[in-house]
């Protein structure tokens, strides 16, 4: 059994949009190497409200690193100094005693600050909407295997709808560009046939409203990828090019 | 119209204008390196000066408009690589206190603007040595006699290769990020293209430096 660690965390603490924000150091004592990094955090808040103080502002959910909630910069990466996984992944026997850890908000002009460290991330959502529907019959289930797909195809899609936005693409890439996302959400509806109907208009609205949202533009650095808790692919982002010029040509207006 | 303004002006067709101007921008690099390696051709420059005239006629007109063509896109490239730039700072908003990005990406990729900015300011000297006296002004003596009084300067000479270096880290990153920005990434082919664009990079450095060191060889061992 690895012994208990004393850390301590420079954390971002900003009241609400308004207000400016500033780094507070918290000292968190005998935290535990299997303990995950969220537990720490809520070890550190159960201190601060028994001191009558505002516990720190997180965001998290499903605790399994599937939803995209848990978002943070942790010593200068998304979701800490690992690959491949989300926050309320990451455990404490990567940290060594002693050691300080700043923790931060994503940094992003179109994901501010809402508290501490959770931002608004419904940039993404209208993202989303923007792309809007697929065309498929309602109606009674359809047959199984009614619309053939080869399983490359299939595993290709899914490799792309593993996205769970949440946002570390954004907050790595020194452009703060949404392409991995976006590119993620229109590549896995293109790889399959039902989502092929609208791809020229998805690809043209997506692509439009990421702009509209001020998010920048995409210089193959490859940042997000390599932190990509889920390991989208950069395949993706020359997918939504090439959708995106294809559809500039192609669309009639 | 309208549309295609728009659309070279969107996030993406900024960039594909990056990918296509830069693309043309590292052939002409070889163009040019081809007829710089003239130089090491122990004959007096002949060779050297017979293919700068024959590049500088007015009566070779592909050259001259493919000439005119290289200015404007060479001067586009650089322009729009400002405005992306600006437009990308401005995305971040406020900086990271602790931000660690060589865990995630590659310096070259993250340097372009710094690299690209400082073989601008190269390209100007360079033009201002060899281009505006010898084709357009009226310089005494030959280009080839140029060559050699420029490299004989060590502080020219280091500067030029300083500027090959980052020209280097501009096209390790430049020319794969290219096909990327095209919209051509593969597993079959990507990892060959990353390979080429290194090695696209070492011998356009390699090969334009050997020049100076060539002459500095030269004069040292005396022989003109
Ligand atoms: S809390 Fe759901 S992914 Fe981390």
């Amino acid at each position: 059994m690895a012994k208990n660690m004393n850390l301590k965390l420079k954390v971002w603490r900003q009241k609400n949009k308004e207000d400016k924000g500033r780094f507070q150091i918290y000292d968190a004592t005998n935290v535990s190497p299997d303990m995950s990094f969220l537990e720490m955090i809520d070890v550190v808040n159960e201190e601060l409200i028994k001191k009558g103080e505002d516990p720190i502002a997180i965001d998290h959910d499903c605790r399994e690193g599937i939803c995209g909630s848990c978002g943070v910069y942790i010593n200068g990466r998304p979701h800490g100094p690992l690959r491949e996984i989300t926050t309320c992944q990451l455990y404490m026997r990567h940290f060594h005693d002693g050691q300080t850890i700043v923790i931060e908000p994503w940094r992003a002009a179109a994901f501010p600050v809402i508290k501490d460290l959770i931002v608004d991330r419904s940039a993404f959502d209208r993202i989303i909407a923007a792309g809007g529907f697929i065309s498929v019959n309602t109606g009674g289930a359809p047959d199984a295997n009614a619309i053939p797909i080869t399983k490359d195809d299939q595993e290709w899609s899914l490799d792309a709808a593993e996205c769970i936005g949440c946002g570390a693409c954004v907050a790595a890439c020194k452009n703060a560009s949404a392409m991995l996302f976006v590119s993620a959400k229109a590549s896995h509806l293109v790889r399959l046939p039902q989502g092929k109907i609208e791809r020229e208009r998805r690809a043209l609205a997506m692509v439009a409203q990421m702009e509209k949202e001020g998010f920048g533009s995409c210089t193959n650095t490859e940042a997000c990828s390599a932190e990509c808790p889920k390991g989208i692919s950069m395949d993706a982002i020359a997918q939504l090019r090439r959708e995106y010029f294809k559809a500039n040509f192609k669309v009639r207006k | 119209m309208g549309w295609f303004i728009k659309f070279i002006d969107s996030s993406l067709g900024k960039k594909l204008v990056m990918a296509l101007t830069g693309l043309f921008l590292a052939l002409f690099l070889l163009e040019h390196l081809g007829g710089n390696l003239l130089l090491l051709i122990n004959d007096g420059g002949e060779a050297f000066t017979t293919f700068s005239e024959v590049m500088a006629s007015p009566y070779n007109i592909i050259i001259r408009v493919i000439e005119y063509g290289l200015f404007i896109l060479m001067f586009y490239h650089a322009v729009n690589g400002v405005r992306l730039w600006f437009l990308n700072k401005r995305s971040r908003g406020q900086a990271y206190e602790s931000y660690n990005p060589s865990a995630n990406s590659t310096l070259f990729s993250r340097t372009m603007i710094l690299s690209g900015s400082i073989i601008f300011i190269f390209l100007v000297i360079h033009l201002r040595t060899f281009f505006f006296p010898y084709r357009l002004g009226d310089a005494p003596g030959s280009m080839y006699e140029g060559v050699i009084e420029a490299f004989s300067d060590p502080v020219y000479s280091g500067f030029y290769l300083l500027a090959l270096v980052l020209l280097a880290f501009h096209l390790i990153h430049g020319v794969q990020s290219a096909f990327q920005t095209l919209g051509l990434n593969h597993n079959k082919y990507t990892p060959f293209i990353k390979g080429f664009g290194i090695v696209f990079a070492v011998v356009i450095c390699a090969g334009f430096a050997s020049i100076p060191i060539y002459f500095l060889f030269r004069s040292m061992s005396g022989g003109m």
